[in-house]
């Protein structure tokens, strides 16, 4: 197991989305996306547990580019991760934005 | 001629140095036959050079250890590669060279002639005429080319019967029969369970009905084995029938008939099919719908590998296909260090027909966007696609500086680095980032930045040039999702026409029948 931990700066409004969400699964090959609401305002925090050790900089490029997508003032976003790829990972995340924000059929 | 005198047989047939070959292709195999090579005297019997499809069987791979063979001109090398591998290290085994399908026949006939063919059949009657049933696959080829060149055929049937369902090989054309203790050996290879066609499959597939068989109208096309072509198939009656392209795409096909296919079929998409070779649990189906598939007289299907594969090369106007690496040139291969391959059709299906002549919309087509000068003789092109996820299982990267093709060539002593296809032959990438189109790059350096604009977070994707990938994103030389109006959020596994083998036997009105492995209900 590997534990990251992440933070982003946007400067954006705080989107009003539900409590919390939470898509996927843990599995091989897959992940589980939680996403808070929380007061950190300005702040994301992205927490990742995964089984894949050594892959830093992987998650930290997916994860930029995903802050970049979304605007993710005030949330923490919580990662299980069983060694999804970059492709899984940031559609999962995109699914669990969708979700929280109620936009997902 | 009893079973039990094989053995004898073989020695008293084979001169040490004869080319013998040993049919069984990634299908069905003659594998009691093999066995019963795999047993002669090594002192009677020694450095054969062995002529062959595919390396399959344990027996195969005795026969090098114990010096009874010592040569291999080959196609395909499946679960025993890094077993071969290490074989050649050891000096037991010298490899001519490794080839695809149609070349290795081709040398059948010019420089590879068998003096001995060990051949497969279901049945004999009682003259020796064969009954291949389904699974003809290559034993016309390998028997026309050693029996009319004074070779001798040894054929091993399941059943001696006094009257065949139809004649697949005519009996003086073979000079003796045997029926094996068992059945001879058959793999299903071309079932893909639904149950495993995951959302970026299916983005991807979506991408390429869209991106690519909508654009350029295919109607005449193969799809490699795997989960990316088999997520293409699941999503014809239900993606592409909601576009409007039921009628305008996929009607013509060479294709194993792959069980993922049959929804399509059902749906009204396809109009023929014509296949390399059969498929384990598939034989009812088949034989039910002779409207699609070739089938003979006798009802069940016709397969022959050398004309399908001459079919995918000159008159299909697509190839898709999958691999394990690529190079920024479009170069790709499925060597992995320590571990023999093989390329099986992918180097013929997926590569240009120079000599091909007739047109079809979608060749001249692709022939115009690969053209840069308005004054060049214009021709059109085959459009090879290779379909790939940019990362592989254990996060190898699919995307490479350079393929470890180059590193078995160096420790092997190939004369040239074993590539599967060559990235000259490609004309689009398609990855869960987007679609590169390489026929519309103009020069080296765009075609890079066009593929690095698609490898996603590999090492090769990081270094691309933002500002470039977005100016060939402008041109339409990439293409994402969005950029081609797919909704990200749809690729989900509501999608599959199917998500269950059990689905396609539903599909099949109980026709057909998987094997027991695939079983789970």
């Amino acid at each position: 197991m590997e534990h990251l931990r992440f933070e982003f700066k946007t400067p954006g409004n705080r989107p009003s989305g539900r409590a919390s969400a939470l898509v996927g699964v843990v599995s091989s090959g897959n992940l589980e996306v939680m996403v808070e609401s929380t007061d950190l305002n300005e702040a994301c925090q992205v927490e990742v547990n995964t089984s894949a050790r050594g892959f830093a900089a992987i998650w930290q490029a997916v994860l930029t580019d995903f802050a970049e997508r979304h605007d993710l003032a005030g949330l923490r976003i919580s990662i299980n991760d069983g060694g999804a790829t970059p492709a899984v990972v940031s559609l999962r995340l995109d699914q669990a934005i969708e979700e929280f924000l109620g936009m997902s059929s | 001629m009893p079973a039990g005198r094989m053995q004898e047989l073989l020695e008293a047939v084979l001169e040490p140095g004869d080319r013998v070959c040993l049919e069984g292709n990634n299908q069905k195999q003659a594998d009691f036959l093999a066995g019963c090579l795999a047993k002669v005297n090594p002192e009677r019997v020694h450095d054969l050079h062995m002529v062959q499809s595919v390396i399959a069987l344990p027996e195969h791979i005795e026969l090098f250890e114990r010096g009874i063979a010592h040569k291999v001109d080959f196609s395909f090398s499946g679960p025993v590669g890094v077993r071969m591998a290490q074989l050649v290290a050891a000096g037991k085994i010298q490899i001519g060279a490794i080839h695809t399908y149609l070349e290795l026949f081709g040398r059948y006939f010019i420089d590879l002639t068998p003096q001995v063919a060990l051949i497969v059949a279901h049945s004999a009657d009682r003259e020796g005429n064969l009954y291949t049933g389904p699974n003809t696959e290559d034993t016309p080829t390998i028997v026309e080319a050693t029996a009319f060149k004074s070779g001798i055929v040894i054929a091993q049937v399941n059943q001696i019967v006094d009257r065949l369902p139809r004649v697949d090989i005519p009996a003086d054309w073979v000079d003796f029969v045997t029926q094996a203790p068992t059945p001879h050996f058959i793999e299903p290879l071309f079932t893909r369970d639904p149950a495993q066609v995951g959302e970026i499959k299916i983005l991807m597939a979506m991408m390429v009905i869209k991106g690519i068989y909508a654009e350029y109208g295919i109607n005449r096309l193969n799809h490699g084995v795997g989960f990316d072509a088999a997520a293409i198939e699941l999503l014809l009656p239900t993606y592409a029938d909601s576009l409007g392209l039921k009628g305008k795409i996929c009607r013509h096909w060479m294709l194993n008939p792959h069980p993922t296919l049959i929804p399509a079929i059902e749906s009204g998409f396809v109009q023929s099919v014509y296949s390399p070779g059969s498929e384990l649990g598939m034989e009812g189906y088949v034989s039910a719908r002779p409207d699609v598939f070739f089938t003979g007289a006798d009802g069940s299907q016709r397969t022959n590998r050398a004309f399908s594969h001459a079919a995918g090369h000159y008159a299909c106007d697509l190839f898709i296909g999958s691999t394990l690496q690529m190079d920024l040139d479009g170069n790709s291969s499925t060597v992995t260090l320590g571990r023999i391959a093989g390329y099986g059709g992918a180097p013929n299906l997926g590569s240009d027909a120079r000599g091909r002549r007739h047109c079809q919309p979608a060749w001249l087509k692709a022939g115009r966007q690969a053209h840069d000068r308005p004054a060049a003789m214009p021709r059109g092109r085959k459009l090879v696609v290779q379909m790939v996820e940019t990362f592989r299982e254990q996060m190898q990267p699919t995307f490479v500086e350079r393929l470890d093709a180059w590193t078995f060539m160096e420790s092997s002593g190939m004369e040239l680095p074993p590539v599967m296809v060559y990235g000259d032959d490609v004309s689009h990438i398609v990855t869960e980032e987007g679609i590169a189109n390489l026929l519309l790059c103009r020069t080296e350096e765009e075609r890079s930045e066009a593929i690095r604009g698609v490898a996603g977070y590999t090492p090769v994707g990081q270094a691309r040039s933002r500002s470039m990938v977005e100016n060939l994103r402008d041109r339409g030389i990439i293409q994402r999702p969005e950029d081609l109006g797919i909704d990200k959020r749809l690729a989900t596994r509501d999608l599959l026409a199917a998500r269950s083998i059990k689905e396609l036997v539903h599909w099949s009105g109980g026709l057909y029948q998987p094997p027991q492995r695939f079983r789970n209900w």
